[in-house]
């Protein structure tokens, strides 16, 4: 019960330090200019004559590529730059506790945000009859995705000091894990005579089939674990990270 | 016994940085921490507050083991780390509710702690301010504010005085005096008129071993001309001087 009293209190003390400056609330309205941009523009959503959100959907994991580390790079590099790491954990917390009220704050952040993407679904429902049912399950999915890639961003940040290096990282690692799957990679694999174990091993790691299963309105399980499993371990390696080099 | 220092010892890679401290603190001690800068003060500083594990020997502070309830020991511990780090894009007042929540005071109970902090370290004029526009004393004392917010038995402040202006130091100072009696007090410093101003007890470090310990007068009796000054040159720069 404690625990999570003390998890409750990191956690709105960091989510509370996202709106304390404007960049917050600039990084919101960007986020839903450029998802309004893309799925109105680019993908012409007006122009398919379909009342669904497939291509609002489709552009979910490039937006998060670029939003994601932005959100994520200061959990950890900027308290170990200013110092407040020591006195974050010479505080009555457990290292755990730390990483995981920091951890739910970035996320619920990128939630706010996808949850701000409301007046689409209520636009297609106006146009026409869209299924609910796949619109939530593509919500679903793409708030685990971006669960993911947090935990992904939130492990960059803890391995340095510059919050630059930590968006760069994590961007790169987010880019690697969704474009693993991605055909153009596979066939190159193919093209190498790769062991199919090998080409299997590598899009069962990429983000995106998973996504992609359950923005068809398939929630399977193995989805879900997938995208679970992806977060403990980079807890997990987020606190071996910070127990060796927390002082460094 | 308070805090009780066994045989500690702390290496980063080859580097040796404690090498072999034992110490004690009791209730009403204040143990000024002397060495050069490097003697490895803060690195022992934080072992004691769990911040970062011994490579071996013990640490009890208040019948607890660091090394298996660091917890424990963190919630008798109040701690000023060196440079007073703190969140600058908080507000004072935000800054202490959030160390008062996460020392287990809610509702009524956390605006009374953070209210008397407030008042003890003289922070009522920059309350609402941001840390991060505050003058070095204002952040220092907020940084402070935030070490006694749960009244704690022991007090540990890495360079208290560090970089603050006369008035400043003596405000720090008076604090730290009011507060010795009930509380076991260790100060790290290379300032040396602060051991005598606060110090009941003094202890030397010099490339992570203790060279002196003892009380301000006994260190100062080692040097035919009764100064500390002189006393530290010779124990820490060994035959140079």
């Amino acid at each position: 019960m404690n625990s999570i009293k003390i998890m409750a209190t990191i956690f709105k003390r960091e989510l509370k330090s996202y709106f304390e400056s404007p960049v917050a609330y600039v990084f919101i309205v960007v986020f839903l200019v450029l998802t309004g941009f893309l799925t109105f523009f680019v993908t012409q959503l007006y122009e398919r004559q379909t009342a669904d959100l497939l291509p609002f959907f489709f552009w979910h994991p490039w937006v998060y590529l670029l939003f994601v580390p932005a959100a994520t790079m200061g959990l950890w590099a900027e308290e170990r730059r200013s110092g407040t790491i020591e006195l974050l954990l010479t505080m009555p917390v457990t290292m755990m506790q730390a990483i995981i009220g920091k951890f739910m704050a970035a996320w619920l952040f990128i939630l706010i945000g996808v949850c701000l993407t409301f007046p689409i679904v209520f636009t297609v429902c106006y146009l026409g009859d869209p299924d609910m049912g796949v619109i939530m399950c593509a919500y679903i999915g793409s708030i685990l995705f971006a669960g993911a890639c947090v935990s992904i961003g939130m492990l960059t940040s803890s391995i340095t000091r510059s919050q630059v290096i930590s968006f760069v990282l994590s961007f790169v690692f987010c880019l690697i894990l969704i474009i693993a799957g991605w055909p153009p990679v596979i066939r190159v694999l193919l093209e190498w005579k790769a062991p199919v174990w090998l080409v299997d091993a590598v899009t069962a790691f990429s983000l995106m089939p998973h996504l992609q299963s359950i923005q068809r309105g398939v929630i399977d399980a193995r989805d879900i674990v997938y995208y679970l499993s992806i977060i403990i371990f980079m807890i997990m390696s987020t606190h071996i990270v910070l127990d060796n080099r927390k002082s460094a | 016994m308070m805090i009780e220092v066994k045989d500690l010892y702390k290496s980063f890679g080859r580097i040796q940085a404690v090498n072999g401290v034992s110490f004690n603190v009791e209730k009403g001690d204040v143990l000024g921490f002397l060495g050069p800068n490097g003697a490895g003060k803060t690195t022992t500083m934080r072992m004691i507050t769990g911040f970062l594990p011994p490579s071996s020997g013990s640490i009890n502070v208040c019948g607890h083991d660091v090394a298996k309830d660091p917890v424990a020991v963190k919630t008798e511990i109040g701690y000023l780390p060196e440079n007073a780090p703190a969140y600058d894009s908080m507000t004072v007042i935000n800054f202490l509710r959030f160390a008062a929540e996460i020392r287990g005071y809610h509702g009524k109970e956390r605006d009374t702690v953070v209210s008397t902090a407030i008042e003890q370290c003289k922070l009522d004029s920059v309350r609402h301010q941001s840390i991060a526009t505050l003058s070095k004393g204002y952040k220092q004392r907020a940084c402070f504010a935030q070490a006694i917010i749960h009244n704690p038995p022991i007090l540990i402040m890495d360079e208290p005085t560090d970089g603050l202006d006369p008035n400043q130091k003596h405000l720090v100072r008076t604090m730290i005096r009011e507060m010795a009696a009930e509380k076991a007090i260790i100060i790290s410093t290379h300032i040396l008129e602060e051991v005598d101003a606060v110090c009941t007890k003094a202890i030397i470090i010099n490339k992570g071993s203790i060279v002196a310990n003892g009380t301000p007068d006994e260190l100062k009796s080692r040097s035919p001309s009764k100064r500390l000054d002189e006393v530290f040159r010779k124990l820490t720069l060994g035959e140079e001087a």
